[in-house]
């Protein structure tokens, strides 16, 4: 890592996590080295808990030392400490960065917490309402793309950025819902460029080198179905929402 | 022809919106100030936020922008050779987006049941309000403003709560920040007070308690 001191980098994670994986694209894509930390949610450790007292939640990024928490937080953090170091993961006009948080919430306002629900819905009606949510809110960042990419392959342009990171993050249980609901959560037949997108995103080698295992997600996934649907869900609903 | 400027489609009443208007005063830039009737929302402010087609929105040179803490960022990336709002040093500018996200997420969701709860289930919602304040107050320990010496950022997304948290209060009766539980917010209350910007923008106190009253009692009799 750029600049003095003794940059010690650490990352507390928690394989499954989608907001783990983001901060881990974030770091694979700048190229930085950092000792990876696995959490066990069940019974975190004290580095965890003191890190992190607000949420006792992953991903944090401890640099130096310091706590830095909330995976969008950590990708701006990675962002202006590693200013000139590999990509920028923000555009450089303010008005295109503005952008680019904007569509950074709107993934997490809208597409995480429908996803979320059709996973973790104490209902097959609330699961449903999901499953619309989120349609709706690809659908919308089918859009995004178009606008934010001009014609090149990701939102951040030729390579990834802040927004390709943000929603790449979610790839791996997007998979997971393909084989485990039969859904496509990007589906070529209704938004083309995100399917190219997420096709794009997975043959990238910094991408490769993070992915968490599908299979062993799978597994992870059904492992959290069959004890009934109340507790399965509630288990599933906890474990994404225990990290951030 | 894009129109040069920069304008503000906001709600007198919104606090949102006033953390705009801090932003762009203590920058110095004049601005145009269109003020909604949410209930009857203009053409312009539905062109330029279909998506959300709330305020506040920023129209800078004919390009909108949405989402409040996401604008005053911007506002201070465009004049930043103006007053400076977010604190320079990364670390401390993560802290600063950190306590905001909290504050925005977990604190407004504890205070709004507070405006509309009565009897009993009021003092169990005026407590989780007020663990989520002290939490937040922590990030003011031996400081005068969250920014430091200065107004900075988080001083700027959570401001509000110095006039429009006192009028909550008024209106449904309940005592979030007091001298016992939240010493320093109260402190930090007096100084947002102060504050040239904040002074020159805050919504008539009157009008605004009118008006939450009135929201208040339509709530309750729903």
């Amino acid at each position: 890592m750029a600049g003095g001191g003794s940059n010690e980098v650490k990352l507390l994670g928690f394989w499954p996590s989608p907001y783990v994986l983001r901060a881990r694209l974030a770091l694979s894509l700048k190229g930085i080295s950092y000792e990876y930390i696995e959490e066990d949610l069940e019974s975190k450790s004290e580095l965890l808990l003191t890190s992190n007292p607000v949420q006792k939640a992953v991903p944090v990024l401890i640099h130096d030392g310091k706590p830095v928490c909330e995976s969008s937080i950590i990708l701006q953090y990675i962002d202006e400490i590693l200013a000139g170091v590999g990509p920028s993961l923000l555009p450089e006009d303010p008005h295109d960065r503005a952008m680019a948080r904007f569509w950074a919430s709107y993934i997490n306002e809208k597409l995480v917490k429908a996803l979320n629900q059709t996973w973790g819905g104490k209902t097959e009606e609330e699961k449903a309402e999901g499953m619309k949510q989120a349609a709706d809110a690809v659908e919308t960042l089918e859009g995004a793309l178009k606008d934010c990419s001009k014609g090149k392959p990701f939102f951040g342009g030729e390579s990834i950025g802040y927004v390709d990171i943000m929603l790449g993050g979610l790839l791996a249980w997007a998979d997971v819902r393909e084989v485990v609901k039969g859904v496509k959560t990007f589906d070529p037949a209704k938004t083309p460029l995100l399917a190219m997108w997420s096709d794009n995103f997975g043959t990238l080698d910094a991408v490769k080198a993070v992915m968490p295992n599908i299979g062993k997600l799978v597994d992870y996934a059904m492992v959290m179905q069959p004890h009934g649907a109340a507790a399965a869900a509630a288990a599933a609903a906890a474990a994404v929402a225990a990290t951030n | 022809m894009a129109e040069k400027g920069v304008k503000v489609f906001g709600m007198w009443a919104s606090p949102m919106v006033i953390r705009v208007e801090w932003a762009l005063q203590l920058k110095g830039v004049t601005y145009e100030y269109i003020d909604e009737d949410l209930g009857n929302k203009s053409d312009a402010l539905l062109r330029h936020n279909p998506l959300t087609k709330k305020v506040p929105v920023l129209l800078h040179d004919g390009k909108p922008i949405a989402e409040s803490a996401i604008i005053v960022e911007y506002i201070d990336e465009v004049w930043k050779d103006g007053y400076p709002i977010m604190p320079a040093d990364p670390y401390e500018r993560a802290q600063a987006r950190f306590w905001a996200k909290y504050a925005d997420e977990k604190c407004n969701a504890a205070i709004y049941p507070v405006f509309t709860a009565t009897g009993e289930a009021q003092s169990k919602v005026v407590h989780e309000a007020q663990q989520c304040l002290k939490t937040l107050e922590k990030a003011l320990e031996g400081k005068k403003f969250f920014g430091g010496d200065a107004f900075g950022y988080l001083d700027v997304i959570v401001g509000w709560y110095a006039h429009w948290l006192p009028i909550i209060e008024e209106v449904s009766g309940a005592s979030v920040v007091t001298e016992e539980e939240l010493p320093l917010m109260k402190a930090w209350f007096d100084r947002i007070l102060a504050v040239d910007v904040v002074k020159e923008t805050l919504p008539p106190r009157d009008k605004l308690l009118a008006l939450n009253k009135a929201r208040r009692e339509q709530l309750l009799s729903a």
